[in-house]
């Protein structure tokens, strides 16, 4: 800590700024041998010579060789300035060489304390011949971690914990393995049983199943016939619709627990999954809106604010005594008619005004004929239209609980990027026979990617392969251009099946 | 009558018990442990009734002067002496009558002079308390009744009564000559040490209990980091060549485990230092020029399991604590195995030294707070003092009869302060 360091380093400043007084009180002390003061002073200073061009404070070397019985006396202050003024010349040299020659230094005893274990004085600093970690130890200690932190959330984690039931909905296209790994992997980790419904736009697809049968979760796959559309005004549309069907599934399977909306593309904190542990009935939480604005005439924009750019939030807001005051939304104006429309355009994807992520609910709302089933909430199979956001289940908002202490904690953050929707991609991300050498086609509908000179090819071409096949660092998006353009020549003959699958 | 007078006692102690005051909250219900060491289950003794203290009234330049001078000293890890004064004047154990008093106490602040870094120097120190006794033994006559035996002072410094932050030149002091008969309190220990007096009472460190209570986090963030430490290693200022400082011990430990992951160790100063702490399961306590260090104390009030690598260390009120139930004690020489060492320990030994660090009780013990709280350390003090008592009759010595030698010491010291 902050003493404790100064506490180390105040000897260095103490003993630079009274380092006369050390010696002071000591020839005050000896003040009556003056002969042999200075004695000891031209040897003090035949030693300081000595020592500065070695390097390293010989004369406690001579002084245990020549006095090798109790040697109290002799160890005065000045030898230790000696090695203070030493200490300028190369101390990385000499520090680098201790640990090398490191093989028990004989400690130099001055006094050694009456039946003490501990000596003063020199000490070796010991090395084990192979000072790296064992992995078998690793684990140990791993498990001990484990075992400690079962303790802690028994003691202090949520008593008696319900199921989460996380609702997807999601749909085939290239960033699917992306997004969908990344929600994948988050539900994998939360330490309380999970059942996972995920629903597909455009049907099942073996894309999709392939992928969550690696989470080794309980997942519900429904396809739901409807393709997603273009537009992400209508993908949200379709996207409730589906998050509807999911839950009248859940209310025909009467699945106990608590229902929260995992869409694909966000990205979930852990501490989520411990503060929807305290909902009631149905609860909200803040969303951070992370847009992506690609366009840096409107990031120039930004900063022509005062204040920083801050993360947009969506979720409950409370009042003072902590009661829910209202709803904090998203605001669209700054983006008017700059937003995007369609999957394809690069511009800041908008939320909705509140998006279902952010809620959650008890699945006992939906279940049919529940004995203690608020009076506020809607039933299911009324609804039939679109329902903006969940508080349209609702007949009165007021009821919703805040959580992650009255919204003031982000607990998990909305994000949509999706690549283009021409964009090609391995069927389960597989390149399968693998590739060799490609010869990259010159008539491209990208104005972007210039025109490769034939001269030019074969270097070019050994430099990119190593890129496409390790298919994980493709920095510009160039190269990922490049890289579609390739899969497009060698996958032409199955372009047929795959165009089925993505449009 | 008699019953009636019971029953009122019965009352009054039921509603004590109900009506305690709960000191520095930090278990939330965990399930703890009780703690007793070798002089029993004493940790939540209360001194009062148990012993009387008379505080000598020195003439300010010994203390309130001093503190004038240098407000800092309030704040550094000697500000024990201060504010066991400031306890002391206030306590019910004290008495204005000094006949009736089992033991004596002279305020007198000799770590309080400091260099521009805040850091003691103690070159004028044995000259303050000779003063300081020689006043006291020639106003009052409880000095010469008994030569010390029965005053207690409070030396908080590095190497206590041998006042010198450097071991060699400390040894070669010795305890002040003055003090060989008193009681000594301080925050060093080492046992067959000769700065260590037969009788002494060990306490922690100070460390300002505010700014910790500051820095708690919730008890269910999950503690992820194996081993915890922050300090240095080696210290090129002082001890150029290595070997000296810790007694190689702070540097074998980097040198065997700086690229173990399961290590969290660095010579960085974070602001999140007291968090961490809170999340490690060991925090490494390592000797550094002196054996004691304020970490012993930041790991109980964090519930990090304090892993000690001093020889023969002798840790804080070690009667009524036991430590090694608590902590894992690990010799200078076992450094470079500290990793096998920490993970052959069963987990339930983990839980259960976590168990122990939970109660409040055990982290009370090691703060000093303002104004001070039942079980705090104030309180330990003054239990090890009224363990010792009754005083022993050789205590008390025949009129005229001198034990000490007052011209004993290096010359320096008898200068007049």
């Amino acid at each position: 800590m902050k003493l404790s360091a100064l506490h180390q380093s105040y000897l260095s400043r103490r003993s630079n700024s009274f380092r006369s007084s050390g010696p002071l009180d000591s020839a005050s002390d000896a003040g009556y041998k003056s002969s042999a003061a200075v004695f000891w002073l031209i040897l003090h200073g035949l030693c300081c010579l000595i020592s500065l061009v070695l390097g390293f404070r010989f004369s406690r070397l001579v002084f245990f060789l020549l006095f090798s019985t109790s040697s109290s006396n002799l160890y005065t202050p000045p030898l230790r300035s000696a090695a203070e003024l030493a200490k300028t010349l190369d101390v990385h040299s000499v520090q680098s060489t201790n640990p090398v020659a490191n093989t028990l230094q004989l400690p130099l005893p001055n006094k050694t304390a009456t039946n003490s274990r501990v000596i003063v004085g020199r000490h070796g600093i010991r090395i084990r011949p192979w000072p790296h970690p064992d992995p078998v130890e690793v684990m140990k200690a791993h498990q001990i971690l484990e075992r400690v932190q079962k303790e802690q959330r028994l003691q202090f984690g949520v008593k008696d914990p319900r199921t989460v039931i996380a609702v997807t909905p999601t749909y085939v296209r290239t960033f699917q393995a992306l997004h969908l790994t990344g929600v994948m992997h988050s539900l994998m980790v939360v330490p309380y049983d999970l059942i996972w419904i995920v629903m597909e736009a455009g049907g099942v697809s073996q894309e999709t199943a392939s992928l969550i049968a690696k989470s080794g979760l309980k997942t519900i796959h429904v396809g739901f016939n409807q393709r997603m559309p273009n537009s992400w005004d209508e993908r949200h549309r379709l996207e409730s619709k589906m998050r509807l069907h999911a839950l009248r599934i859940v209310r025909e399977k009467k699945l106990d627990g608590i229902v929260m909306f995992a869409d694909d593309s966000n990205m979930h904190s852990l501490e989520l999954f411990d503060e929807i542990q305290n909902v009631k009935w149905f609860g909200a939480v803040s969303v951070g809106i992370l847009t992506t604005s690609t366009n840096s005439a409107e990031s120039l924009d930004r900063k022509e604010d005062e204040e920083n750019p801050r993360m947009p939030i969506q979720g409950p807001a409370c009042n003072a005594s902590n009661m829910l005051a209202g709803w904090h939304t998203f605001n669209i104006l700054p983006f008017a008619g700059k937003h995007a429309v369609n999957i394809d355009d690069r511009l800041t994807v908008l939320p909705r005004k509140l998006e279902w992520s952010g809620f959650v609910l008890n699945s006992r709302l939906l279940w049919k004929g529940g004995e203690d089933k608020p009076e506020w909430i809607k039933d299911i199979d009324m609804l039939d239209g679109d329902v903006e956001s969940p508080l349209g289940l609702v007949t009165d908002p007021s009821v919703v609980e805040p959580l992650g202490s009255c919204g003031r904690q982000v607990l998990l953050w909305w994000l949509r990027v999706e690549a283009r929707t021409d964009s090609k991609f391995p069927p389960r991300w597989v390149i399968d026979p693998p590739l060799d050498i490609t010869i990259p086609s010159k008539r491209t509908p990208w104005p972007d990617a210039p025109p490769e000179l034939p001269a030019k090819e074969k270097p070019e071409m050994g430099i990119q392969d190593p890129i496409v096949k390790h298919a994980t660092k493709t920095r510009t998006s160039r190269s990922k251009h490049r890289s579609k353009r390739k899969h497009e020549t060698r996958t032409d003959t199955q372009a047929s099946t795959r165009h089925a699958e993505q449009n | 009558m008699e019953i009636w007078r019971w029953v009122f006692i019965g009352i009054l102690f039921l509603a004590d018990f109900i009506v305690k005051i709960e000191p520095f909250k930090l278990g939330r219900s965990q399930p703890t442990e009780r703690i007793s060491g070798s002089a029993g289950d004493v940790l939540e003794d209360d001194p009062v009734g148990r012993l009387k203290v008379f505080v000598y009234e020195l003439p300010s330049k010994y203390n309130k002067k001093i503190l004038q001078k240098d407000p800092r000293c309030l704040n550094h890890m000697f500000a024990a002496e201060i504010y066991m004064h400031r306890f002391l004047l206030s306590s019910p154990v004290r008495t204005l009558n000094p006949e009736e008093a089992d033991w004596f106490y002279t305020p007198v602040y000799t770590t309080c002079d400091l260099t521009p870094n805040g850091l003691p120097l103690p070159f004028k120190s044995p000259r303050m308390m000779r003063s300081a006794i020689q006043l006291i033994s020639s106003n009052w006559p409880y000095w010469n009744r008994t030569e010390g035996a029965d005053h207690f002072f409070l030396v908080p410094h590095d190497f206590g009564a041998c006042f010198h932050y450097q071991e060699e030149k400390a040894i070669e002091r010795g305890i002040l000559p003055m003090l060989q008969r008193a009681t000594l309190v301080q925050t060093f220990g080492q046992r067959n040490h000769v700065c260590l007096k037969e009788g002494s009472i060990t306490i922690p460190p100070y460390a300002p209990p505010q700014k910790m209570q500051t820095h708690l986090i919730p008890e269910k963030t999950p503690r992820s980091i194996f081993v915890y430490f922050r300090g240095l290693f080696y210290d090129v200022g002082n001890d150029p060549e290595g070997g000296y400082y810790a007694r190689g011990a702070r540097a074998a430990v980097w040198e065997n485990f700086k690229d173990n992951p399961l290590f969290d160790i660095s010579t960085e100063h974070p602001t999140t230092y007291y968090e961490d702490m809170q999340r490690a399961v060991f925090c490494l306590c390592p000797l550094g020029w002196a054996p004691w260090s304020p970490r012993l104390v930041e790991a109980v009030i964090f519930g990090c399991i304090p892993v000690i690598i001093a020889d023969d260390i002798v840790l804080p009120f070690a009667d009524a604590i036991p430590w090694e139930e608590i902590g894992v004690y690990v010799d200078e020489k076992d450094v470079p195995n500290l990793d096998t060492i920490l993970t052959s320990i069963p987990p339930e030994v983990i839980l259960r030294k976590q168990r122990l660090l939970a109660n409040p009780s055990m982290k009370q013990a090691m703060l000093f707070p303002q104004p001070a709280q039942s079980g705090d350390a104030f309180h330990q003090v003054l239990n090890g003092l009224a363990r010792k008592l009754p005083h022993d009759k050789s205590v008390y010595l025949k009129p005229g009869e001198r034990v000490l030698n007052w011209t004993a010491g290096p010359v320096g010291d008898l200068k007049p302060w």
